[in-house]
């Protein structure tokens, strides 16, 4: 690779074996995920549009499914899983802490207060 | 140099979008603004789930809300985000025409899911929700009009860059482009996942 490369070239040629393989293995792990994602998703809403199962299994259960959807769509969809990615899962996950906190919070205060 | 063209053809790395340092630094850093979105999006549900028993004389979460709809929003959102998968494996093919087909598809499901979600406001305001109705009101559309302003800022970000870059080819300078723009589109998904749970389901069954 030369020192200087002009970024508004157009990028020539074909990827090599090994990239084009691992391409055709990620195209069938993101297509088994999106399947997977579909199912958790029509479960959710099967769950609470079905009278057969109660509202007292539901709500837990389609907070869990929404949990695992999310880490799917993390892990495989945005490439968390991949290497390098150490200060990304840092910053998502601090986010997702500190907005937890801040649902739990606002819940708690807003429910004291009622309006 | 104004009329300076690339001449000096580039070979194509496997990941073309981490390839320059350019690209790393916009990588990472749009990482952390997601992760600043998060909490922005944490601090509207939170202060939905406080006030969502608050409907006043107004109707509530289960005079509204219809499965269907919401479950034809969320199918549109999800493809959305496969075809744009789709887009940046085209891109690490070096498949340019791909990539940018890809990219239109999922513009086109961005705007079917604000097209339905303009049509929800607008039945729910003729069934009598305006935005001052009720605590639950003003929640849920800040909440959920948030989102839905996220989606049409992705449609309109996507769409320059699709018109910005509709014949350049492949590039370094695109490539991170088209990479931030797609997690981005992501990240909205992952949004959509919490509301239609939180907001959509737990409204129908308590």
């Amino acid at each position: 690779m030369s020192s200087h490369q002009d970024p508004s070239a157009p990028l020539q040629g074909a990827p090599s074996k090994n990239t084009e393989r691992k391409l055709k293995n990620e195209t069938r792990t993101q297509l088994i995920s999106f399947i997977l994602m579909i199912f958790i998703t029509s479960m959710a809403f099967i769950s609470i549009g079905s009278d057969a199962v109660p509202n007292g299994f539901a709500i837990p259960f389609i907070l869990m499914l929404a949990g695992v959807q999310v880490v799917l769509q993390l892990y495989f969809f945005m490439h968390m899983n991949e290497k390098g990615t150490g200060w990304i899962n840092v910053m998502i996950w601090s986010g997702l802490f500190v907005a937890a906190l801040t649902v739990g919070a606002l819940m708690f205060l807003i429910g004291e207060v009622k309006y | 140099m104004a009329d300076h063209q690339a001449v000096e053809k580039q070979t194509l790395p496997p990941n073309p979008e981490k390839a320059t340092l350019d690209g790393r630094n916009k990588y990472l850093g749009f990482w952390f603004f997601l992760g600043g979105e998060t909490v922005l999006f944490g601090s509207l549900f939170g202060t939905y789930l406080g006030l969502r028993g608050g409907v006043v004389d107004g109707p509530g979460p289960a005079d509204l809300f219809h499965l269907d709809l919401v479950f034809i929003m969320t199918m549109i959102l999800l493809t959305s985000s496969l075809t744009s998968v789709f887009a940046v494996i085209n891109m690490k093919r070096g498949n340019y025409k791909g990539l940018l087909m890809w990219m239109w598809a999922t513009v086109a499901l961005g705007i079917a899911f604000l097209g339905f979600e303009i049509y929800e406001f607008y039945e729910y305001y003729h069934a009598g929700l305006g935005f001052t109705t009720s605590a639950f009101a003003s929640s849920f559309y800040t909440l959920v009009g948030t989102h839905g302003a996220h989606v049409a800022f992705g449609v309109a970000w996507i769409t320059v860059l699709l018109i910005r870059y509709r014949n350049t080819g492949l590039t370094l300078t695109n490539a991170p482009k088209f990479n931030t723009a797609v997690l981005y589109w992501h990240f909205i998904d992952v949004v959509w996942v919490f509301i239609f749970t939180v907001v959509y389901l737990l409204g129908i069954g308590g």
